[in-house]
């Protein structure tokens, strides 16, 4: 598994050379494009991520797990994933914010963390992306879309728990 | 939303700290949160670059194009109500494709076009229709192949194996459509088309 991105990036070039794609120009101008989307990311994770660091300092995270604690250990749930579950469809920034939270409480290797990465890589943000959406052409009554979108988000959820478990075993 | 949460976050942990005695530390906090975003970004931005640039070759040799034809029969079946060489299924495939490389800034101009081809097919005005529908649920739902923060993330704070969770998120990602897409199937006026 730790050489897949090296085995990825090198398919992906022998693919480039074999098509003629101007190998390095592509690379320049997509890596462009990369560093636009981190400035555009920018603001939200400085904010988001000082928000995260205060309620941390001031005690509220750990007064919130202690309370949710009990109903997520009963369903197996790390209690340190409950808040990120909650945030994940809102805000983008504040779930990667909560997420390098956990990877420096827990550790990324931790059955939290493999939970937490799993959640993060296997959701969206939904409200943003329906928002975006349904506003490019001036839709209002999005029916049943969000019912169906936040059940999507909540199977991520258990299955980011139950992967998680299997992951680990294995 | 944002407005809200962000405020929220904040008063609460500014009146937590003041009933906890915790002033010294929610004020270093402020202080080490603000520099160790800036330091996360900078650390961040090198594997997202060269991911992006790694990206855009795949693109520019015709990856998206590649797996738009494996994806087609899928997607065919998914929206039968559209003609098969219908522009509407054209973008939704483009999008989906762009979405499956991780290219989102990519992805979203192919949807808004999708969108807008949808809407002219649609009998309302300001009514989502069951594509529509559809449509957007694949979008809020995350189908990376390789989800490239993730693992850049996990990377940064020191794992192991950055990328050992990949089957656990490509499985998750694919019950978390399935349900979805079953949900919207079931409120489709007709009863599923």
């Amino acid at each position: 598994m730790e050489l897949f991105m090296p085995l990825f990036i090198a398919v992906v070039l022998v693919f480039g050379l074999i098509k003629k794609v101007p190998i390095f120009d592509a690379f320049t101008d997509g890596a462009r494009d990369g560093i636009k989307t981190m400035l555009s990311i920018a603001p939200t994770l400085v904010g988001l991520i000082v928000a995260v660091d205060m309620l941390k300092a001031s005690g509220a995270t750990d007064m919130l797990c202690g309370f949710i604690s009990p109903a997520a250990k009963q369903l197996g749930f790390p209690e340190e994933l409950v808040p990120m579950i909650l945030l994940r469809p809102v805000s983008g920034g504040g779930s990667t914010a909560l997420l390098t939270n956990i990877y420096k409480t827990c550790g990324p290797d931790s059955f939290a963390g493999i939970c937490a990465s799993i959640l993060a890589g296997s959701t969206e943000t939904t409200f943003y992306a329906i928002a975006v959406y349904y506003g490019s052409v001036g839709i209002k009554k999005v029916r049943h879309t969000l019912l169906a979108a936040l059940s999507a988000d909540f199977t991520a959820a258990v299955m980011a728990v139950v992967c998680a478990k299997l992951l680990i075993k294995i | 939303m944002m407005n809200l949460i962000f405020a929220a976050m904040i008063i609460i942990a500014v009146v937590c700290a003041c009933v906890t005695g915790k002033g010294s530390e929610l004020a270093q906090g402020v202080i080490d949160g603000a520099a160790e975003s800036i330091q996360l970004l900078i650390t961040m931005s090198g594997m997202m670059l060269l991911w992006s640039g790694i990206m855009e070759i795949a693109r520019r040799g015709g990856f998206t194009a590649i797996i738009g034809r494996l994806l087609s029969p899928v997607l065919r079946r998914l929206f039968k109500k559209l003609p098969k060489d219908s522009k509407a299924l054209c973008c939704i495939s483009m999008n989906v494709s762009a979405n499956l490389l991780g290219l989102g800034n990519a992805a979203t101009p192919f949807g808004i076009s999708a969108m807008k081809e949808l809407k002219k097919l649609s009998p309302h005005s300001d009514k989502a229709s069951d594509e529509m529908v559809l449509f957007v649920l694949i979008n809020t739902a995350s189908i990376q192949i390789m989800p490239t923060m993730v693992g850049t993330l996990r990377q940064i704070y020191g794992s192991r194996e950055p990328f050992a969770i990949l089957p656990g998120v490509w499985i998750s990602s694919v019950c978390a459509l399935a349900v979805g897409l079953t949900i919207a199937k079931l409120f489709c006026k007709n009863g599923g088309s």
